[in-house]
């Protein structure tokens, strides 16, 4: 392995860590606002993720969107409605821990045989110097190539949207 | 090995400005409020027009106990300011202080989007700050902040996309070096000038991002005796006071880089650029915190609802219009001239 490997492979598992350290936290936490703040952790890392396969932009809209956004949002809701500072044992369902903790295998199964079955033959990327037209490309795949399927999801979330706000109306 | 030197001197610079950038905008606002409301401001620290009085605060703060609540959640308490301060530090690292590699910490592809994005991650400090706090006015402090900042994030990124879009980069280097070569009829402005309703709406949700008045309802000393950062004394006030204007210089910064040139001044020979590009760039995010240093002291504190209002009824609507006005005339411009 070459230095720049080493260095990415090290990167790549402080990253990791910290996503599975995160990621255990936010089921295990028995307070709800840290268990979100845990997500935080979680999304930030999955950032780190995006930068170390070069995709920069792909990183600061994970940022802005997951951590800026949709965990600010998801705190917001928490704590307009109950979020006591302290352990909250009734989180805490003894009976659901065997059952996580057969759901988290199953995933972990279906996750490694898919990606082992269809990706094991791929050969691994070869990362070099940033390529300074990643955000053209990028922009031109979403918005020349994928156009379609692009404004059709796009369809969805406004639909969605707009159901939310009727739903929330009260006359 | 040369590389790591200049990452480790290009570090300590940036740590070092943080508190520089506090202490200048500070005493600025200390004295200049004091001028607009016909006062002197400090007088006595440090003998000349109270240099010092910043410098003292910081030592007090130091020295005052570091008092936790005691119904408070400790680490997420502790953690609040430090996190406030890195999302004020990350923007510091993309803005450009001259032309060349050594006046920029480094100069991404995505330079505006990456310094809108971490200066999100500040919400998340001031929400923790009031949740944590186990106090009724920093939690509502926490969600006014919240709500705010959600609300004017969409007008400040929208108004720089129209810049993206005229400059044809993210990159904040290749923004100013679009503005040097732009020209209205011959004469070289900035991009002030055609992208005047963007800049009017960046510097207003600028102002609204840092929580200032007019739009300080999170702080409201007079209902919320300053909302998330009530219980918080000593060092970590200090942080959090820190962070407030290294935000508000990195702000300020950005705005100017985008806005009025950064560190570029028209007919300026290159052999001088160097020297002059650090200088312009402080002037003009000088020029640009004067300018909400004077908002601070001439408008009243703004109500939640017309604070919302004002920034889904109206910036939202405007920068859509200014984005869609600016690429209609980028793709006119491009067709007449090519």
């Amino acid at each position: 392995m070459s230095n720049q490997q080493v260095v990415q492979v090290i990167i790549f598992g402080i990253a990791a860590a910290l996503i599975i350290f995160g990621g255990i936290r936010v089921v295990t936490a028995q307070n709800i606002v840290r268990a979100a703040l845990y997500l935080v952790l979680t999304l930030a890392a999955t950032a780190g993720l995006f930068v170390l396969l070069l995709a920069e932009f792909i990183a600061a809209v994970q940022i802005l969107i997951y951590v800026g956004a949709v965990v600010v949002i998801l705190l917001f809701g928490i704590m307009l409605t109950r979020a006591p500072i302290g352990l909250t044992p009734d989180l805490d369902n003894e009976s659901a821990r065997i059952w996580g903790l057969v759901a988290g295998l199953v995933f972990l199964g279906v996750v490694t045989f898919v990606l082992w079955r269809h990706f094991a033959s791929v050969p691994a990327l070869e990362l070099s110097a940033p390529d300074s037209g990643a955000n053209e490309a990028l922009g031109r795949s979403l918005l020349v190539d994928w156009v379609a399927p692009f404004e059709a999801v796009s369809m969805v979330l406004l639909s969605a949207l707009i159901g939310a706000l009727a739903m929330a109306r009260k006359d | 090995m040369t590389i790591w030197i200049e990452v480790a001197v290009k570090t300590l610079a940036l740590l070092l400005m943080i508190p520089l950038a506090a202490l200048a905008l500070g005493y600025s606002e200390l004295k200049i409020m004091a001028h607009m409301q016909s006062r002197v401001g400090p007088m006595e620290a440090g003998k000349f027009h109270g240099w010092a009085q910043l410098i003292a605060d910081g030592l007090k703060f130091i020295q005052k106990e570091d008092v936790i609540p005691e119904a408070a959640d400790r680490s997420v308490f502790a953690l609040a300011p430090v996190l406030s301060l890195i999302s004020a530090f990350l923007v510091f690292a993309v803005v450009p202080f001259g032309s060349g590699q050594r006046f920029w910490f480094f100069n991404l592809d995505i330079g505006l989007f990456y310094a809108l994005a971490v200066s999100a991650i500040s919400v998340l400090g001031v929400l923790m700050a009031g949740w944590s706090s186990a106090n009724k006015y920093s939690l509502m402090g926490g969600l006014r902040a919240a709500a705010q900042l959600m609300a004017y994030e969409l007008p400040l990124v929208l108004a720089a996309v129209a810049v993206v879009i005229q400059a044809g980069t993210m990159s904040l280097v290749g923004i100013v070096e679009a503005q040097a070569n732009f020209s209205i009829l011959g004469i070289p402005v900035p991009y002030v000038v055609p992208q005047f309703a963007g800049f009017v709406i960046f510097v207003i949700a600028s102002v609204a991002e840092l929580s200032r008045t007019p739009f300080d309802m999170p702080m409201a000393e007079s209902e919320l005796i300053t909302g998330p950062l009530t219980e918080y004394t000593g060092f970590r006030f200090l942080f959090f006071f820190m962070a407030e204007y290294a935000g508000m210089f990195a702000l300020s910064a950005i705005a100017a880089t985008i806005y009025l040139g950064g560190y570029w001044l028209p007919g300026v020979p290159d052999n001088i650029a160097p020297a002059v590009g650090p200088v312009a760039l402080v002037a003009k995010t000088g020029l640009i915190a004067f300018f909400l240093i004077w908002i601070r002291s001439t408008y009243p504190r703004l109500r939640e609802d017309q604070l919302q209002k004002f920034a889904w009824k109206v910036l939202i609507p405007i920068s859509l219009v200014n984005i869609l006005v600016t690429s209609i005339a980028v793709v006119f411009v491009s067709d007449v001239q090519g």
